[in-house]
């Protein structure tokens, strides 16, 4: 799977890769981060509010960092 | 994801959530009421201190006002992120979208006080905008309301001015983000844009992040809100009343108003020594309180932090990367200006 965290370097968006990092880790998934801090790349996602996360070229969320549970599941759902 | 926007509103709270909710507020009011009290006691009784002598009153000053503004800071950000989890940048972009210029200004500076947004995200947020169609002036709007009226500063305002107060700058703050984006965009400026923006074609889905959360989420976003801006502004916080109570103990009022109140030059000395400094309303506020107090008029400690929070040097490198120099440069002087008039309409009314 394919991950991108987009984030222009804020607190929250380093918090969010870490979390990511994590999770990917735990679930044991084969998945290529991918930190996205271009802001043109990060818009033309139609992502307007840092941290994003992009998975297989969908945005999961924008806006905000999830808990380490919800983030989880959400990896582990896909 | 096809969440139904509404099923959100109605995940009800547990109850013992709202007795949680209902113990902390409790616990605010006694604290805040206790704040006054507690600090005289231990000032001038435990610590012996005289409330007539300068040490007294900056030492008394400066445990006090500490406290109030950091009990008010907590209580209020996390009030006003839960409320503000129901809107998002996404939802104002297509409120904003096809609006003409004039009412979408108004719309925008509105939005731009409601709309959760970071300073962090001004860039991809002015993308997003313009390149939906969103004017250039009524992207403005909303980028020069969002942080001149935040709500730490009309938290801090109403807890050291009164509502009167905090309405005109609520007010002022408003027409300043109205007028400015409008001018700016009837000065046609596009040209001083990055072309990149333009070029940019939108190809993800858009997420609306104020939709599908729950209570719980709406709560921990709160708390999570509030340590993040105490975390980020403490330091601003201590300097800002420490200064404050070294003015209120040892800078004679006879000073002030010899030096910085006359009228004619007052505020544009206040909005020339507010563009540079970089602080943000909580570092700033104590200090206008205390300026105040020392006979400094309104509308001159107004013009002084709006120009505080509304101009600053890493904002402006950070929208160096969509705007060329020259609208940033337009984007200062008109900003400011308005400021300014802002500063002298305040001295003349109140």
């Amino acid at each position: 799977m394919d991950i991108k965290i987009l984030g222009t370097g804020c607190k929250k968006c380093q918090t969010l890769e870490t979390l990511t990092r994590n999770a990917v880790a735990s679930l044991e998934l084969d998945a290529d981060i991918e930190k996205v801090t271009d802001p043109g790349e990060i818009a033309s996602w139609g992502v307007m509010a840092t941290p994003a996360l992009v998975i297989d070229d969908k945005v999961v969320f924008a806006g905000r960092v999830p808990s380490e549970h919800d983030l989880t599941a959400i990896l582990a759902g896909k | 994801m096809s969440t139904p926007v509404l099923a959100d509103r109605s995940v009800r709270m547990a109850p013992r959530r709202r007795l949680a909710l209902a113990a902390a507020a409790v616990g605010w009011f006694v604290l805040y009421q206790l704040n006054l009290p507690w600090w005289d006691w231990i000032v001038y009784d435990v610590a012996g201190l005289d409330a007539e002598t300068r040490l007294g009153g900056a030492v008394h000053f400066f445990v006090y006002d500490t406290t109030k503004i950091a009990l008010l800071l907590t209580g209020v950000i996390f009030v006003v992120t839960v409320l503000r989890s129901f809107m998002s940048v996404e939802r104002t972009r297509a409120l904003l979208g096809g609006r003409r210029e004039g009412v979408g200004n108004v719309a925008a500076a509105g939005l731009g006080v409601v709309t959760p947004f970071c300073s962090c995200s001004a860039v991809p947020a002015f993308i997003g905008f313009v390149a939906a169609g969103v004017p250039l002036g009524v992207t403005l709007s909303f980028l020069i309301a969002s942080p001149l009226v935040n709500e730490v500063a009309i938290v801090l305002l109403l807890g050291l001015f009164g509502w009167k107060i905090t309405l005109l700058y609520i007010a002022g703050g408003m027409t300043i983000a109205i007028v400015a984006g409008y001018v700016l965009g009837k000065l046609r400026l596009e040209r001083w844009v990055e072309p990149f923006v333009f070029e940019t074609r939108l190809h993800g889905n858009v997420v609306d992040s104020s939709v599908g959360l729950t209570w719980d989420d709406r709560i921990a976003m709160g708390r999570e809100e509030v340590g993040s801006i105490l975390r980020k502004i403490w330091p601003y916080l201590l300097v800002g009343i420490a200064l404050g109570a070294a003015i209120h103990g040892w800078v004679p009022e006879q000073w002030i108003t010899d030096h910085a109140s006359s009228g004619l030059w007052g505020v544009v000395v206040a909005v020339g020594l507010g563009i540079p400094l970089y602080s943000n309303a909580a570092g700033v506020l104590p200090l206008v309180e205390t300026l105040h107090d020392k006979g400094l008029p309104m509308g001159t400690v107004l013009a002084f932090m709006m120009s505080v929070v509304a101009l600053s040097m890493p904002e402006m490198i950070l929208l160096r990367r969509v705007l060329k120099k020259q609208l940033i440069a337009a984007y200062v002087a008109v900003v400011g200006t308005g400021i300014l008039a802002t500063g002298y309409l305040f001295n003349l009314v109140i």
